[in-house]
């Protein structure tokens, strides 16, 4: 991409370059595409997690595809003739026998079927660590707030978007999910009943519900998803990204990578990575085995039913809640509403808020590139901390008859450790975050104010004895300024010092930006200016 | 049932076809009884139909003197001496809690009348004789053999009636209608013990067992005599073709390979969960964190 050749040498042109000027002759992209090229992004470990969900959603596209070829949406009732010995002369819904031939007749279908399943549990599973990663560093604060909601937005649409998917094969298990999601519909006060017709289009099971849920599944849904994906990436694109304060960092610049050709080169392999650990998943462990649960009959459940783990938390706040029915009014609210209807309601709308709301309450109203650590913001971070606790309190309960079956624990023990966890658990582990996050700063302000301690022990003159502090070493800069070769640089900012071959020593000192104090290199050289630049 | 309790019962109905006048004339009783006192052909009738009642009762057991011993005396005092050693093993393993006559006492129900299937599904799952007092007894390797079992068995029958133990042939288990058990599976026993019969809890520390250990003739025992929480699936809820369906659809869900790969205790989403955060987020964190190491030279 030179743009001065010398004079007295000609080049032709390769075909690449003709076609890029053909191109950018009639549309004028050149410029545009070599900025874009050009644009810098920021290297840490932590950023690449929202990736995974970006991958496994194409994942999720290609796989779906292929299904979309053999699955029937349908719920007129077949009598079951495929390879399938204990399914045969069983009556069942076209969807259902459909979703059998996939697995047993379709070349390659169940190895299919079962990677768009593990990529979905992954993709939901990848946007809630996305999330706790903006949440701990403060990067929805201003100017990031819009994407922060459109996130909130993708989380919800992939939940609704994998039940949605779940629900399709129409087996003993799904059919079970879907008349617990008719129940909470009808719950609803005063609209619940029309509300559970509209969406069935009828009383459940409905004759013609599984067509709806797949224009949902397959076109719908996945057509927000993609809109907001692309709204969330040109939001970042356009904000760029944030980035972990650090030497030659600023508020106004970005250091890191240009997307050509590092940081492509770098997702291009991380995109692989995701699709093989994704097949590998789909090829040697067995999900969803629907030919074992049956066909759905509205008349049979089996012990033991559960959803997916995204709605796991609301099947455990139903187990958790007493059966508290409100019947006034001319009306009765089951208790079913509270913990599947009001409960999601306020916890998605408080997650929602959160940007706004710890704006309004620190009265901070500037902009911010730079991230936090999670110990700058003790109030936030313990808040964070006290929402995971609520919410795996939830999420193992959920599981509470597979747990209680298989460490031999009683069911009722199991409920009540939930109902009283729930609300002991979360203070607990506000109190104990914020205790450490406030430690941590501490520590920090005495490395900053005594120095490193050393571990050398002198006897003064006069017979007292004192340690040895070294004083907190300058950093220096993770990257130059302007990108250039980074490989020749010295390996002397503290994340390669020389000594670091194994892998896991430079993983570990990957993650020590993120969690770990400054290091001590050893007694070795105890003046030289090495350790962890960031603080 | 042995031949001891079987031998009384037996006669009655060796005869049916001698006192068939009888039985005929039963319906119209009301009537006869009227007739009865008024005239000297109603006391013809009776002495003639008791005449023939009493040459069939001669007829039946001059029959049964000629057919009837041999093979089965020898059988009877085999059976007979089932008993006596099957009380011996009741006496010294049992009855500290079933009591000395199998009558029951405050921890121990009564075994009178729970029948032959009930003794051979409690002591061949090894829940009887219970290590201890708990919720529930569990499964464990069976402490009798299967003489000694068998012998327990005749004992306790011998004390009075219950269903006998069934008879399950291999070819019965592999010409078993399967989605025929599986209907009746998944209609009657998947909501205690899950869809592809790994169990669950019950409630306080009472659970449906995982039936991946249990054989054909244990699943048909515990349907017939309802074992701890478990109702009773008789005869007319169940007949015996159906029965032998569900065992068979059961020994299948146990013996029939995962097509997917590892099945992760069939559990569904629960386990599917726990391996997506561990190998599926935890692996790709893993790869995030080594893609970052790599960059930092």
């Amino acid at each position: 991409m030179t743009t001065a050749s010398p004079p007295e040498f000609v080049k032709r042109p390769t075909p690449v370059r003709k076609a890029n000027r053909a191109i950018d002759e009639r549309f004028g992209t050149q410029a545009g595409l070599r900025r874009n090229l050009n644009k810098v992004f920021p290297d840490h470990w932590s950023f690449m997690i929202g990736e995974i969900a970006l991958y496994s959603f194409i994942v999720l596209l290609l796989t779906g595809i292929y299904l979309t070829l053999f699955f029937d949406p349908s719920n007129t009732e077949v009598i079951y003739d495929g390879s399938y010995v204990p399914l045969k002369g069983v009556e069942m819904s076209r969807a259902y026998a459909s979703t059998l031939d996939i697995s047993f007749d379709t070349r390659a279908g169940l190895v299919f079927r079962q990677i768009h399943h593990w990529a979905a549990l992954v993709f939901v599973a990848s946007i809630v660590v996305h999330l706790f990663r903006v949440f701990f560093t403060g990067a929805f604060r201003k100017p990031r707030e819009t994407n922060w909601l459109i996130g909130v937005g993708l989380l919800i649409l992939a939940i609704l978007e994998g039940f949605a998917g779940y629900s399709l094969p129409d087996d003993l298990l799904s059919g079970t999910g879907l008349r617990i999601a008719a129940s909470i519909a009808q719950s609803i006060p005063i609209i619940g009943t029309w509300a559970s017709f509209l969406v069935f289009n009828g009383e459940f099971p409905g004759e013609n519900f599984l067509p709806r849920l797949y224009v949902i599944h397959i076109l719908l849904v996945p057509g927000v998803l993609l809109a907001l994906i692309g709204a969330h990436m040109g939001i970042l694109w356009h904000q760029k990204h944030t980035d972990f304060p650090g030497p030659g960092k600023t508020e106004h610049n970005v250091v890191g990578h240009r997307v050509f050709p590092v940081f492509a080169v770098k997702s291009g392999g991380f995109f692989m990575m995701v699709f093989a650990l994704l097949a590998l998943l789909g090829g040697l462990a067995q999900i969803n085995p629907i030919w074992m649960f049956g066909p759905y009959d509205p008349a049979n459940v089996s012990s033991a039913s559960q959803p997916d783990w995204y709605i796991g938390f609301l099947d455990g706040s139903t187990r958790l809640m007493p059966p508290w029915e409100f019947r006034g009014l001319g009306h009765t609210v089951p208790a079913v509403f509270w913990p599947t209807a009001v409960l999601p309601g306020i916890l998605f709308t408080l997650l929602a808020l959160y940007p706004f709301l710890e704006a309004r309450f620190t009265g901070d109203t500037k902009s911010y590139n730079l991230l936090q650590r999670p110990r700058e913001a003790p109030t936030r971070t313990a808040l964070g901390a006290m929402s995971i606790s609520f919410y795996l309190v939830l999420l193992i309960s959920g599981g509470n008859d597979v747990i209680a079956k298989t460490f031999s624990i009683s069911l009722n023990a199991m409920t009540w450790a939930g109902r009283i966890g729930l609300i002991i658990v979360p203070p607990i582990a506000y109190a104990i975050t914020k205790k450490i996050c406030l430690n941590l700063q501490a520590k920090d302000a005495e490395v900053e104010h005594h120095g490193i301690e050393t571990g050398i022990i002198r006897q003064l003159p006069s017979g007292e004895f004192v340690e040895d502090h070294r004083p907190k070493p300058t950093p220096v800069p993770d990257h130059p300024q302007v990108p250039t070769d980074r490989f020749a640089l010295p390996a002397a900012n503290g994340h390669g010092d020389g000594h670091g071959k194994g892998l896991a020593r430079r993983a570990g000192k990957a993650v020590s930006g993120f969690f770990v104090e400054e290091k001590e290199t050893g007694p070795g050289g105890p003046s030289t200016p090495v350790g962890g630049g960031k603080h | 049932m042995t031949e001891t309790s079987g031998t009384p019962s037996d006669t009655p109905s060796d005869t049916p076809s001698d006192p068939a006048p009888s039985a005929v004339a039963t319906p119209a009783a009301a009537t006869k009884r009227s007739a009865r006192k008024r005239g000297p052909a109603a006391r013809r009738r009776r002495r003639s139909s008791a005449l023939v009642l009493a040459l069939g009762l001669l007829a039946t057991g001059v029959l049964w003197t000629v057919l009837a011993p041999g093979g089965n005396a020898a059988q009877t005092a085999d059976a007979n001496e089932a008993v006596r050693q099957g009380r011996a093993l009741y006496l010294q393993g049992c009855s500290s809690c079933h009591g000395l006559g199998a009558q029951g006492a405050k921890d121990a129900p009564s075994l009178i009348g729970v029948g032959a299937a009930a003794v051979d599904f409690q002591v061949s799952t090894g829940r009887m004789p219970l290590a201890a007092p708990a919720a529930q007894a569990d499964r464990k390797p069976p402490i009798y053999s299967a003489t000694q079992i068998d012998q327990l068995a005749a004992y306790i029958a011998s004390l009075g009636g219950g269903p006998e133990v069934p008879k399950v042939s291999d070819e019965a288990i592999s010409d078993a209608d399967l989605s025929h058990g599986g209907e009746l599976y998944r209609a009657n026993c998947a909501q205690c013990h899950q869809a592809v019969a790994q169990g669950a809890p019950l409630t306080y520390g009472k659970f449906a067992p995982s039936l991946s250990e249990s054989t054909p003739v244990q699943i048909i025992e515990a349907m017939r005599t309802g074992p701890e929480s478990m109702p009773v699936f008789g005869d007319r809820q169940l007949n015996e073709e159906d029965a032998v369906a569900v065992a068979a659809y059961v020994k299948h869900l146990n013996e029939s390979a995962s097509p997917g790969g590892f099945s992760l205790g069939k559990y569904g989403p629960v386990p599917e969960g726990l391996l997506a955060m561990l190998v599926g987020i935890g692996g790709l964190l893993v790869v995030c964190l080594w893609i970052g190491a790599r960059q930092k030279v």
